[in-house]
């Protein structure tokens, strides 16, 4: 979707004003060390994927989510996600206190957690399905604004490119964020920084991008 | 998103209140178990952080093979050799800096980062200036974090689209030809593994 998510190539934010690495803390406030661990660890019950978890975040009110922290947009897609998924009201929500007993559930414990944790989840899977580019081909990036979740950004849509590497068929976000586990074959994209902004572009810069077979085109 | 830092730095208090709300909830329900939330933040606080980055770029520096492997496949070479392993971590790709080319690291749709190799992503790199701005105008961008790239060096970033994730292997330093690896691992900082900055030099 075309949503504020989509921040490659916007204008207008300013200077970056990094915290210098030797002094930055991991959190900043205790509220965040725990959005973050309730997130992962509701994450474990397995009632969503990643996908599903990243377009929570982006069905905020544009200015809602430009002008949250990065962890109060964690806690607002957790928290639809929650309600979506029927693992909380609104109700309890809002006021902190379980009203259906009769929903108990089983988290996994301290060290399945952790096991989980480990061994990750890899999103490439084993089909036959052939791939339609190779190494060197010249693509054309398709020009597709989806409704729903994708992870083709704006800013690469009807540019050329070329191929650069294949990482075999991985899990197909737009699909998956639907609850729909289907693969398609990823490759690394390589656009030159006047293919991507202005003829005039004189850098001699690029962008390599990981873009899925259905958002190309041979070019 | 932090953009505004003091923004960040002064958020009301009834959010602290409405997350401490949540995970009552949540623990009352049995959705999740306190102690897993403990383990989570101690994982993530004190012991997954840019050091393990570090110990795989100063053998990259130091051994050819394993450097090549790692460009290729970096995900399972250091489960074998180091034992990292897990979550936002299971495709690894490791890119190399060279006198001609500069690698940079960006997630322009959120925020996505080697945990594994680095940790959790600093609050820059989750902002929305660094996401907008790192694509079109790289080089603007590295010189905000005290890093100069002559014009003649092409930039190359990486826009981690999909569940790749990139492991910039920063220049050796110069004057550091016999130094141990684990001496080297000192040079490795967490930004030169993002490609905002260079490898730090030898004092």
């Amino acid at each position: 979707m075309n949503g504020p998510h989509d921040l490659g190539g916007q204008y207008g934010f300013g200077r970056i004003n990094p915290e210098p690495e030797i002094s930055e803390l991991v959190f900043h406030h205790d509220w965040e060390r725990k959005v973050f661990a309730i997130t992962l660890a509701c994450g474990f019950l397995g009632k969503w994927n990643i996908d599903e978890a990243r377009h929570a975040r982006e069905r905020q009110h544009p200015v809602k989510y430009l002008s949250n922290t990065y962890y109060q947009n964690w806690l607002a897609g957790l928290e639809k996600l929650l309600v979506e998924k029927n693992l909380i009201t609104e109700k309890e929500l809002n006021t902190g206190h379980p009203y259906n007993e009769q929903m108990v559930y089983t988290p996994p414990d301290v060290h399945e957690a952790m096991n989980i944790l480990t061994k990750g989840s890899p999103a490439n899977l084993q089909t036959k399905k052939l791939p339609k580019f190779k190494k060197y081909d010249r693509v054309k990036v398709i020009n597709n604004h989806s409704k729903g979740h994708t992870r083709l950004p704006r800013y690469v849509r009807g540019c050329s490119g070329t191929v650069i590497r294949s990482y075999g068929v991985h899990i197909f976000p737009d699909d998956n964020a639907k609850g729909i586990k289907n693969g398609e074959h990823l490759y690394s994209v390589c656009f030159k920084a006047k293919e991507l902004w202005s003829e005039n572009n004189k850098e001699l810069n690029s962008v390599c991008i990981d873009l899925w077979e259905p958002y190309m085109a041979k070019e | 998103m932090s953009y505004d830092k003091k923004e960040n730095h002064s958020l009301p208090s009834d959010l602290a209140l409405r997350v401490k709300a949540l995970e009552s909830v949540l623990i009352d329900k049995g959705l999740i178990n306190p102690e897993t939330l403990d383990a989570l933040i101690d994982t993530y606080e004190h012991k997954i952080g840019p050091k393990n980055g570090a110990q795989v770029v100063a053998r990259a520096w130091v051994d050819e093979n394993f450097k090549a492997a790692i460009k290729n496949d970096c995900s399972s070479i250091i489960k074998k050799t180091f034992g990292f392993a897990g979550r936002q971590g299971e495709h690894i790709i490791a890119v190399e800096n060279t006198p001609k080319l500069h690698n940079v690291v960006v997630c322009t749709l959120c925020s996505c980062y080697p945990w594994t190799l680095l940790g959790l992503p600093p609050t820059w790199y989750k902002s929305a200036p660094y996401r907008a701005r790192v694509v079109e105008d790289p080089r603007s961008v590295l010189n905000e974090f005290g890093t100069n790239v002559p014009i003649e060096k092409e930039i190359r970033v990486w826009d981690s689209t999909s569940e790749i994730r990139y492991l910039v292997i920063p220049e050796r330093p110069s004057g550091t030809e016999e130094w141990s690896e684990d001496k080297l691992s000192t040079l490795v900082t967490r930004d030169s593994m993002i490609g905002v900055s260079y490898a730090k030099e030898p004092n």
